[in-house]
């Protein structure tokens, strides 16, 4: 080899060295920044959360301001939001993957889904205005609030069901309908039981979507001041991520870092669920393996 | 014998009627399932009948050439002043400035991870990434407003509190797992032969990495881009918080600025009465929001789906 060849071949290592360095570096940057962005939040708000901030009610007073109504609020929504957003959806990703004929309007609805899943959420807080809170009358209620959220994480949620129910083997389905079980009982007994964890995993992350969203129910009419628990489904509403988007876009820093006490507590709720969420995957994992 | 016969004959009763019972409601177990189906395209169908109907009256009053070519938005107070122009590029200073950081970051990211990375930095860097992207946008938008302004203005001296440079820095910064995932996908899915050609022909790895898997995974990539962009044209909380509520015609990041979601959001927070055509503009920006963003969606899952047939044979 000649003394040329051995600089150039030299020069290209280099060059993949510092590439492999570029991305290595890209990569742990969102590490890094993950780090950051949670020890400012936790830094802020550290100050002012106690059981005291859990359990009041929001305030003038920066003093004496908490977030209970916030958190009922919240737990109202996604408990509602739930109720209706799981059935329909898994409902939906049944009979996409297993009833569904394969023409071309079974088609045009997978399409359609992919592209309600790109739709930007307060574009459904809008058609949840004018649906939900005018047009049936439900008014800017924990009702209004619910739908609004299921139609926008029924989308995530059919995804998610839809990948699950494709991952299990055909094997499965032929074995149970080779022993005279029906196309339901097939679907109920064999496939959805092994589908199970994924689904849950899907579902899971799509309910932390909807736990932090906000701009949709900001367009519905969440309250910023609730001093009140919702009593029932038609009440009106604050929700976690608008109780702390009225305290941070509020000029003076002690409200700031309310704002941040309350993004603990809503990242405290968020981490729990995803771990939940890993937690169930890497068993299901090690199972299969 | 006779008893024996009435015996079987209920047997068979049981099981016609069992069998009828079951099959009744397998029917309409299906019914439900269909339905459920359904409810999607119920949402698109009103998503677009609403937006069009709420939006109509506006157009009686506002030529469609005085919405798109307009260069002043001031419906909120006199006089009156119905262009687009100023809300779309707020729109697209944060969509540019977001698709300057998350795409160098993203695809690095993915490249990173496809490539390089070992099976545990793997299962590190992943599940980072899926918080990342869990993390709630007004969460983003605090950490723009108490974090990043404060930083860029103590390095950049004439950062006004509320600016695009740091909502679009922080949609960049939500919008990287989006990227680096779906890249990632791509990137896997080249098949190795591809590669191990490659290296046979004496390529280094960044050569394979860069000049053979990176171009064969390239629509792919370019796709997880558009859905980026998509995404950021969409976002809603951040730059409301982070960017500021100046609708204005400008190519200065350093400035306020508002967005068209930050609009709908202003619209809705004041006490508009409902029936002006003050009221009518958040469907009209809406609309124009949906199909920005509808076309882009569109075309990245059309590039998305004839990528995943090239390989899945």
């Amino acid at each position: 080899m000649s003394w040329n060849e051995t600089k150039q071949l030299k020069k290209r290592k280099i060059l993949g060295k510092i590439f492999s360095g570029l991305c290595t570096m890209a990569a742990f940057s969102s590490v890094v920044l993950l780090v950051v962005l949670l020890s400012k939040v936790f830094f802020d708000g550290w100050a002012y959360l106690d059981w005291q901030f859990v359990t009041s009610f929001p305030s003038r007073f920066f003093e004496k301001a908490g977030i209970q109504s916030a958190l009922m609020g919240s737990l109202w929504v996604i408990s509602l939001t739930c109720m209706i957003a799981v059935p329909i959806g898994v409902g939906a990703s049944i009979y996409l993957e297993e009833f569904a004929p394969k023409n071309r309007f079974t088609h045009l609805i997978h399409l359609n889904i992919s592209n309600l899943a790109g739709v930007p959420s307060i574009v459904y807080g809008i058609l949840g205005l004018v649906i939900f809170v005018r047009g049936f009358g439900f008014g800017r209620s924990i009702l209004s609030a619910s739908l609004t959220t299921a139609l926008l994480i029924l989308p995530i949620i059919i995804i998610a069901s839809k990948e699950a129910i494709k991952s299990i083997p055909n094997s499965t389905r032929y074995a149970a309908l080779a022993l005279g079980a029906s196309k339901w009982q097939t679907v109920r007994d064999h496939v959805i039981p092994s589908a199970l964890p994924s689904i849950m995993t899907g579902m899971i992350l799509a309910i932390s979507r909807a736990i932090g969203e906000s701009a949709p129910l900001l367009i519905i009419g969440a309250l910023g001041y609730v001093a009140f628990n919702p009593q029932g489904p038609m009440d009106a509403f604050t929700v976690l991520p608008i109780q702390i988007f009225n305290w941070a876009a509020r000029p003076q820093a002690e409200f700031h870092q309310l704002a941040a006490a309350g993004i603990i507590v809503l990242l405290v709720v968020l981490l729990l669920m995803n771990s939940i969420a890993i937690f169930i995957r890497y068993r299901y994992q090690r199972k299969l393996r | 014998m006779t008893d024996n016969h009435s015996y079987w004959a209920a047997i068979v009763r049981r099981c016609r009627n069992w069998n009828r019972n079951s099959r009744f409601s397998e029917k309409s177990v299906v019914i439900f399932l269909w339905l459920s189906a359904m409810v999607s395209i119920l949402t698109t169908l009103g998503i677009v009948w609403v937006l069009f109907k709420e939006s109509l009256p506006f157009f009686s009053e506002v030529s469609l050439f005085e919405y798109l070519m307009g260069t002043q938005w001031s419906p909120l107070f006199s006089p009156q002043k119905f262009g687009v122009l100023p809300l779309i590029c707020g729109t697209f200073l944060i969509a540019a400035g977001a698709a300057m950081v998350a795409i160098p970051f993203g695809v690095g990211t993915a490249i990173f991870l496809s490539e390089y990375a070992s099976n545990r930095t793997r299962d590190v860097i992943k599940p980072v990434m899926e918080v990342l992207s869990g993390i709630p946008t007004v969460v983003y938008g605090y950490f723009a407003l108490t974090f990043i302004t404060p930083l860029l203005q103590s390095v950049i001296a004439d950062v006004e509190v509320f600016n695009a440079l740091s909502g679009a820095i922080v949609v960049g910064i939500m919008t990287i797992p989006m990227v680096a995932s779906l890249s990632d996908d791509a990137m896997r899915a080249v098949p190795d032969s591809l590669r191990y050609a490659a290296y046979a022909l004496g390529s280094t790895k960044f050569e394979t990495s860069f000049k053979i898997v990176f171009p064969a995974a390239l629509s792919g990539v370019i796709a997880s881009m558009v859905l980026a962009v998509s995404r950021a044209i969409g976002e809603t909380m951040a730059v409301t918080l982070a960017s500021g509520a100046t609708p204005k015609l400008t190519l200065n990041p350093l400035e306020s600025i508002q967005t068209m979601t930050a609009y709908i959001v202003q619209v809705s927070l004041g006490d508009t009465p409902q029936g002006t055509i003050e009221y009518q503009t958040i469907f009209v920006i809406g609309l124009t929001l949906f199909v920005i963003t509808l076309c882009m969606n569109i075309v990245s899952n059309k590039v998305l789906d004839r990528y995943k047939l090239k390989y899945e044979v």
